[in-house]
């Protein structure tokens, strides 16, 4: 045990000792930096890897706090799921740091890059191998933190600002419910640890309590903010301000999977109520993404949309009692979305930072390498056997045409969702790579350095076979749930996700093969504005903050003019002014005046010193 | 039969000294001369209840006969202009009544409470003669005194009513 | 039985409105009045005393408080006439020289 969780150790401090260093030391050398990252990440990357093919498990705690009966532990817990994930963040964390060093090259502050890097990954890792409640909430913050340093990296653009602001503010209001959950748990269970909680939810299934369902929704908030699910998603879209190998590390590959990884954590903690209410938000939210998605023009948000809506997905396996289904959908999704940003980030930077799809195309001639690589994302993502991604969506969709936990309206959103995908990818791939050249910058387009285009080879690998690993069966395992849900299903599903491949693609390829304008655009002109300005939840959002903002300060400036004002300081003036008016009568110069006060104070000493005394 | 006399006396009392000093119907001062008369009187009945004789015609003799006399015939030199009948006030009114109650409910309540007449029969007789033994044999320096203040007093009265001072 | 509460009660309230005429009336001869049932009312008390506890000495103080009351009416009543002389006015609001 000592030597695997030494591995752990090392894991998950070898990032933070590089970040320290370049923060503390190497600033000025842009190469040293780049090194001493990409270092780190791969040592934590070839640990992960020793970790993972010794499936050891165990747990090692350092006491961190200790007041009383309260004990806050640092520590690593490995099991199969946070092998897993440990192999899913390091790997894909070493190819976007080895990217970035061709893609950042000449950016001024490359050393600031690679030490906020370094810090996301420590900060993430942190997460994976949590051992308590506590120290993942703690490291949830950081990977908030490490987030907002990313994101706004360029942060002389207002926009950049702005977004990483949006960001962490959105994170936070979800952090908050997640808090509050987190405390409910300790006040009920009186242990954060997640193998105590679990032993202790086996032996006492009522052990929350009447408020199981609500501390099981307080502890999705979290994860509602960190995955952007409706009603927080609204950040995701706005963090692709930041560069492309962020994009495509934290905002596809790992952050935003962390909300699904701390559930599938916490699935013991989780009742049924809360389950459904989980799945359904999941479903709403892939939906929604999908049918924005479908109108959007800048290359990175339709990626961001589609994040969204394939962490919808997850997140609604999870409700439907299919976590295996969600970390197996999590995990290839991580290898083909991240290849598809850094796709995404070749043509960026070959077309000098044009995003807008209508100004691309014809780009399948001049970079060939970059195309091959989206295309085979592409049919990935819209789950084309026998790639990864048909393996896992199928299983999710299984979970929900499953009899026991399933729900046939949610397997009619997932299906509708994949083919809004089909159609919004199809509609990506087809305009930007086919076609005519749009514009003057696609036609002097050129193939991106082999830096770049090396780890796109890379994770197409995975992205092929992937499928075939028992990933769901793995999972399912270490959580304990034998009777995993959806086998019985999974020929329908496989049969409806085909169809619905089918129609998705047939109706993408009608209407943008070859297409100079966006036919949609013309013919459903309204639904398209709708879409185009993402249901305007931002404005609605920014409507009510300024709402409650006003009220709030209305009421403020109510209390200080009323209560404050006018009746404490009232009350101090009238009253010294009655004061004085009384004391004045002392020296009136009435003798009627001075002979009343004589008689009172006699009568007074008469009753003091005779009369009160019995 | 005594009982009945003393509050009649008593009521008679408090009623006309009231009546002195808020009269709601006049301001006049000579009504409140007239009432302080009967006030006097009363007070007379009193002590005639409490068998002091001769202080009860002490009392009536030179307070009703010679000090209220004194105050109608200044009132009468004055010539005050009677002054209008003002208007009912009520905080006036209830200033005043408040004030009664507090100072003489506080002294009546130390009084009570300390117990002083506890189990006190009348027993003195105030036969004129003994009254007139103890002024002479104890209290003869005081008496004396008196004399002279009465002397001093005169003179005062004479002086202050100079019209111009030589 | 009327016992040397009652005398004392009357006593009191008799004091009472004397004080409250002194204090409440503007017109300086009515204050005077007041001054005098206020004597009387010390006078009474007193009596009370002397028959209760068998002592003359209550009686000779009521004797010489009546003495000195009539002295004092007689110089006080000169004061107020050589006042109404100097100031035309007997009101006691005109009367505020002993201001500080």
């Amino acid at each position: 045990m000592t030597g695997a969780s030494t591995l752990a150790w090392m894991t998950l401090l070898l990032p933070l000792a590089s970040a320290a260093v370049i923060t503390l030391g190497t600033l000025k050398n842009h190469r040293l930096s780049a090194n001493l990252s990409i270092g780190a990440i791969l040592g934590a990357f070839v640990c992960s890897l020793l970790l993972f093919l010794s499936a050891s498990s165990g747990e090692s705690n350092l006491t961190w706090i200790a007041i009383g009966d309260f004990n806050a532990t640092i520590g690593v817990k490995l099991d199969r799921l946070s092998a897993l994930m440990l192999l899913v963040v390091t790997g894909v964390g070493t190819l976007i740091h080895w990217y970035s060093q061709g893609y950042m090259e000449g950016d001024r502050s490359y050393a600031r890059y690679f030490a906020s890097l370094s810090l996301f990954s420590f900060s993430m890792l942190g997460i994976v191998l949590a051992t308590n409640l506590m120290q993942m909430f703690i490291f949830w913050e950081l990977v908030g933190v490490s987030s907002y340093l990313l994101i706004g990296f360029w942060h002389e653009r207002p926009a950049a600002a702005d977004a990483c602001k949006k960001a962490f503010i959105t994170n936070r209001l979800g952090d908050f419910g997640f808090l509050i959950g987190i405390i409910m748990v300790w006040a009920a269970a009186g242990s954060l640890n997640f193998g105590l909680l679990a032993k202790a939810m086996q032996e006492q299934p009522e052990l929350l309590g009447a408020s199981a369902g609500i501390i099981g929704l307080l502890l999705f908030c979290g994860a509602m903010g960190k995955s952007a699910q409706f009603p927080l998603h609204v950040w995701l879209p706005d963090a692709m301000e930041g560069p492309t190998p962020v994009s495509a590390l934290i905002h596809a590959a790992t952050m935003v999977a962390a909300g699904v990884f701390m559930l599938c954590r916490i699935f013991f903690l989780l009742s049924p109520d809360a389950l459904s209410i989980i799945a359904w938000i999941g479903g709403g939210t892939a939906l929604m993404a999908a049918v924005i998605a479908l109108q959007q023009d800048d290359i990175k948000r339709i990626l961001a949309y589609s994040t969204l809506s394939q962490l919808g997905y997850m997140v609604m396996a999870v409700g439907l009692h299919a976590p295996g289904a969600a970390m197996f959908h999590l995990t290839t999704h991580a290898f083909f979305k991240a290849m598809l940003f850094l796709g995404a980030g070749s043509v960026i930077h070959a077309l000098h930072h044009e995003q807008n799809i209508w100004k691309m195309g014809g780009l399948k001639e001049k970079m060939p390498l970059t195309y091959r690589t989206f295309l085979y994302g592409t049919l990935a993502l819209c789950g084309v056997p026998p790639l990864s991604g048909f393996f896992s969506k199928d299983g999710i969709l299984a979970a929900a045409a499953d009899s026991h936990h399933g729900n046939p309206v949610l397997f009619g959103i997932g299906i509708l969702a994949a083919v809004l995908t089909t159609l919004y990818m199809g509609r990506l791939v087809l305009v930007a790579f086919h076609g005519a050249h749009r514009s003057e910058q696609a036609s002097h387009a050129k193939e991106s350095p082999s830096v770049m285009t090396v780890p796109l080879w890379i994770l197409l690998v995975p992205t092929l076979v992937a499928g075939f690993f028992p990933v769901e069966h793995m999972i399912n395992q270490t959580l304990g749930l034998h009777h995993a849900s959806g086998h019985a299903a999974a020929p329908l599903a496989m049969a409806f996700s085909v169809l619905a491949l089918m129609i998705g693609g047939s109706v993408a390829w009608s209407y943008y093969a070859g297409a100079g304008t966006d036919p949609l655009t013309q013919r459903f002109s309204g639904l398209s504005t709708l879409l185009c300005n993402r249901l305007w939840l931002d404005e609605i959002f920014s409507g009510m903050i300024a709402i409650t903002h006003e009220a709030v300060s209305k009421l403020a400036g109510w209390m200080d003019q009323k209560i404050l004002r006018g009746a404490i300081m009232g009350l101090l003036q009238h009253g010294v002014d009655i004061l004085g008016r009384g004391l004045r009568l002392v020296q009136s110069g009435s003798i009627q005046t001075y002979a009343f006060l004589f008689v009172v104070g006699v009568a007074l000493v008469i009753y003091i010193v005779l009369g009160g005394k019995h | 039969m005594e009982a009945l006399l003393f509050y009649i006396f008593a009521a008679l009392t408090l009623i006309c000294a009231l009546l002195v000093v808020a009269n709601p119907f006049t301001r006049n001062p000579v009504t409140s001369a007239m009432f302080l008369v009967c006030t006097i009187i009363s007070m007379a009945g009193l002590f005639v209840l409490l068998h002091a004789f001769f202080l009860a015609a002490v009392q009536v003799m030179v307070y009703a006969g010679a000090v209220i006399v004194l105050f109608l015939f200044v009132i009468m030199l004055l010539d005050i202009p009677s002054v209008e009948q003002r208007s009912f006030n009520l905080l006036g009114v209830g200033m005043g009544g408040l004030g009664l109650l507090a100072v003489g409910g506080m002294v009546i309540q130390t009084m009570l409470r300390s117990g002083i007449g506890q189990g006190k029969t009348p027993q003195l007789e105030g036969a004129t003669k003994e009254l007139g033994v103890t002024l002479f044999t104890e209290y003869v320096l005081a008496f004396e005194i008196m004399g002279v203040l009465l002397l001093v007093g005169m003179m005062g009265v004479i002086l202050l009513s100079k019209k111009d001072l030589k | 039985m009327i016992g040397l509460e009652h005398y004392l009660i009357v006593s009191a309230l008799l004091f009472s409105l004397g004080m409250m005429g002194v204090i409440l009336r503007r017109n300086l001869i009515v204050i005077y009045m007041g001054l005098e049932l206020m004597l009387n009312a010390a006078n009474l008390a007193l009596v009370a005393f002397s028959r209760f506890n068998n002592s003359m000495d209550g009686q000779v103080m009521v004797f010489f408080v009546i003495t000195v009351a009539a002295a004092e009416v007689a110089v006080g009543l000169a004061l107020i006439v050589a006042l109404y002389r100097k100031r035309q006015s007997t009101e006691v609001e005109d009367l505020t020289s002993l201001k500080l």
